[in-house]
């Protein structure tokens, strides 16, 4: 009974329909993390897994993570994208132990199962045997232990899998919109890998993508975007999510005449003038969009977030690792023929993004102060309530809108 | 045997890169774009990419004023928990070397230190070095900072 006393002590009521009061246990609660691995990660969402481009060749592979289950998806011999768990039907043993790879056969380390790309089990070592003595029982059925399937999809260049085979397609779960502006960002040519990175944050995966989603902070937190007037908040822009509220897209379009006076009435560190670049080549650009559009940041719930910032692009995967740890693995991208210098100017341009990022590092630890900052007082409460209470898409962007969108999606799916 | 010139350009190297790792951990930032030329290559990237032949970088610079402005950044602009760094390098292997050029590569462990003490390997790695000596002093041309690992703990926000 004292245990449940506790339990409802750390968890007060959280009024039903209420998307702007966001409890701080939902972040460290092991409980609730472990119902967030079964209810969202493995229900009826689409989780990113990999590019296509990941796997050019018939037999290449990549592992990946669905929450924290181990996944990996392949492509056969017939150049169809497969996903299965990692997993050995045998023992259970993890099956393919690098990160990528090509292969014939998905071979088992530890006693040397087999299965072909399509997961059937084709091969048993010692399956009659040894001098003719053990080996499997005669009603033992290979076709039965075959590797366990994931549900699979491939959308502009991007894999998703999904454990819940009752999962809407993908356009039907991505909605219109957010369709529109994934093509926009990954769909004029085939993907084109430049390089990845994993930056580790100390909190729980969260709060990192409500930061993907919360637009109010990224001219505030990150002062470099907003001394050289990429992106203020009164620049032309809008926010639009989902109807399910699962997944946003903000977009902006540069403009350095508008909204500097705001930010010179408001007692924020963003406004320091006098800010020159020594070296402004970095943020030299090629127009390759020709709508205007400077900033694209677009989630898709839960694991994914694209970003287009002039002509760096990167594709995002959120995967948590623990109740207060997130791995953000980034994949930089460009498109299949660019020139060298396309790919010079995003590689240049990428300095403003991934662990060392002019406008993104700072993520990487906004969310651990967080995590800091609620220990031991969870009965608390964050509000977000910018821009009111709905759940709606806007022309503006000074609203949380987007960060309620995630609560509406969160409870629906967790029950809470 | 190693040649006089080898040795001659490994003491070069060795002591570019203690005065290069101590601007680093115990100096002043704002003097660390004055260990390059200009132009110059500046690059961090990790093994991986690195072999996978990737261009892309979690820094990259082409000139010294890239420098400037990401000592700048780190030192004016972007928001980070305060924290410092302590660089042990092995020995220099001279890889080649004239009378204009030397290539060496140094293996680099640099520890991470928090403002409340908290202590942690951040990064090991290798820097690919390509050191002018045709001036009035030996400069960096081309720095490449290989790290081992992918994973970057939190953020990277000074230059290795």
């Amino acid at each position: 009974m004292e245990g449940f006393d506790l339990e409802l002590a750390a968890r007060p009521a959280w009024r039903h329909g209420d998307y702007s009061h966001i409890p701080f246990w939902v972040y460290s609660d092991a409980a609730n993390y472990q119902a967030e691995l079964r209810d969202i990660y493995k229900g009826p969402v689409w989780n990113y897994l990999c590019l296509a481009a990941e796997l050019p060749g018939n037999g290449d592979y990549k592992t990946t993570k669905i929450g924290e289950t181990p996944v990996l998806v392949v492509r056969g011999e017939d150049g169809v994208v497969r996903g299965f768990l990692n997993r050995c039907a045998h023992r259970g043993a993890l099956l393919c132990l690098e990160p990528r790879g090509s292969v014939k056969r998905l071979t088992c380390v530890y006693h040397a199962w087999s299965y072909d790309l399509e997961g059937n089990l084709k091969n048993v070592a010692f399956e009659d045997g040894a001098d003719g003595r053990g080996g499997m029982p005669d009603d033992f059925d290979k076709s039965r232990h075959g590797l366990r399937p994931i549900e699979v999809t491939e959308f502009c260049g991007l894999v998703f899998g999904s454990f819940d085979p009752g999962v809407p397609d993908i356009e039907t779960y991505l909605g219109p919109e957010s369709v529109r502006f994934l093509k926009r960002a990954l769909g004029k040519a085939p993907l084109k890998l430049i390089g990845r990175s994993t930056q580790v944050m100390h909190n729980n995966w969260k709060l990192y993508l409500e930061n993907v989603k919360d637009v109010y902070h990224a001219t505030i937190l990150h002062l470099f975007f907003t001394r050289f007037r990429l992106n203020r908040l009164g620049h032309e822009g809008g926010i639009i999510v989902s109807d399910s509220g699962a997944h946003h897209v903000s977009y902006s379009k540069m403009d350095a005449e508008r909204g500097n006076q705001d930010y010179a009435s408001q007692d924020i560190r963003s406004t320091g003038e006098g800010f020159s670049l020594n070296d402004p080549s970095l943020l030299d650009s090629i127009d390759e969009w020709e709508d205007g559009i400077t900033v694209q940041i677009q989630s898709v719930f839960p694991s994914l977030v694209i970003q287009v910032i002039q002509n760096s692009i990167a594709v995002r995967q959120i995967l948590p690792t623990a109740v207060d740890r997130t791995d953000l693995n980034w994949n930089f991208v460009g498109f299949e023929g660019d020139s060298e210098e396309m790919t010079r100017t995003r590689v240049k341009l990428n300095n403003l993004v991934g662990p060392s990022g002019y406008i993104s590092l700072e993520d990487g630890a906004i969310g651990g102060f967080v995590q800091r900052a609620i220990r031991g007082v969870e009965e608390d409460s964050g509000v977000v309530r910018m821009g009111g209470d709905d759940v709606t898409t806007v022309d503006y962007r000074a609203t949380e809108t987007s960060v309620r969108g995630f609560w509406k999606m969160y409870r629906g799916l967790m029950g809470v | 045997m190693t040649s006089p010139e080898t040795l001659q350009a490994k003491l070069l190297a060795d002591d570019l890169l203690a005065r290069y790792v101590r601007c680093l951990d115990d100096g002043d930032l704002g003097e660390w774009p004055g260990f390059f030329t200009d132009p110059c290559i500046y690059r961090v990237t990790h093994r991986a990419d690195d072999r996978a032949g990737y261009e892309n970088a979690l820094i990259f610079a082409d000139s010294r004023g890239m420098l400037m402005d990401r000592v700048n950044a780190v030192e004016n602009v972007s928001v980070y928990e305060p924290h410092g760094y302590r660089h042990i390098l092995g020995a220099s292997l001279i890889e080649k070397a004239d009378g204009a050029l030397i290539d060496a590569s140094t293996s680099f462990l640099v520890a991470r230190i928090m403002q409340d003490g908290e202590t942690s390997v951040f990064a090991t790695g290798i820097y690919r070095d390509r050191i002018d000596i045709s001036g009035d002093e030996p400069l960096f041309a081309e720095k490449v900072a290989v790290m081992d690992s992918e994973r970057v703990d939190t953020l990277l926000a000074i230059p290795l």
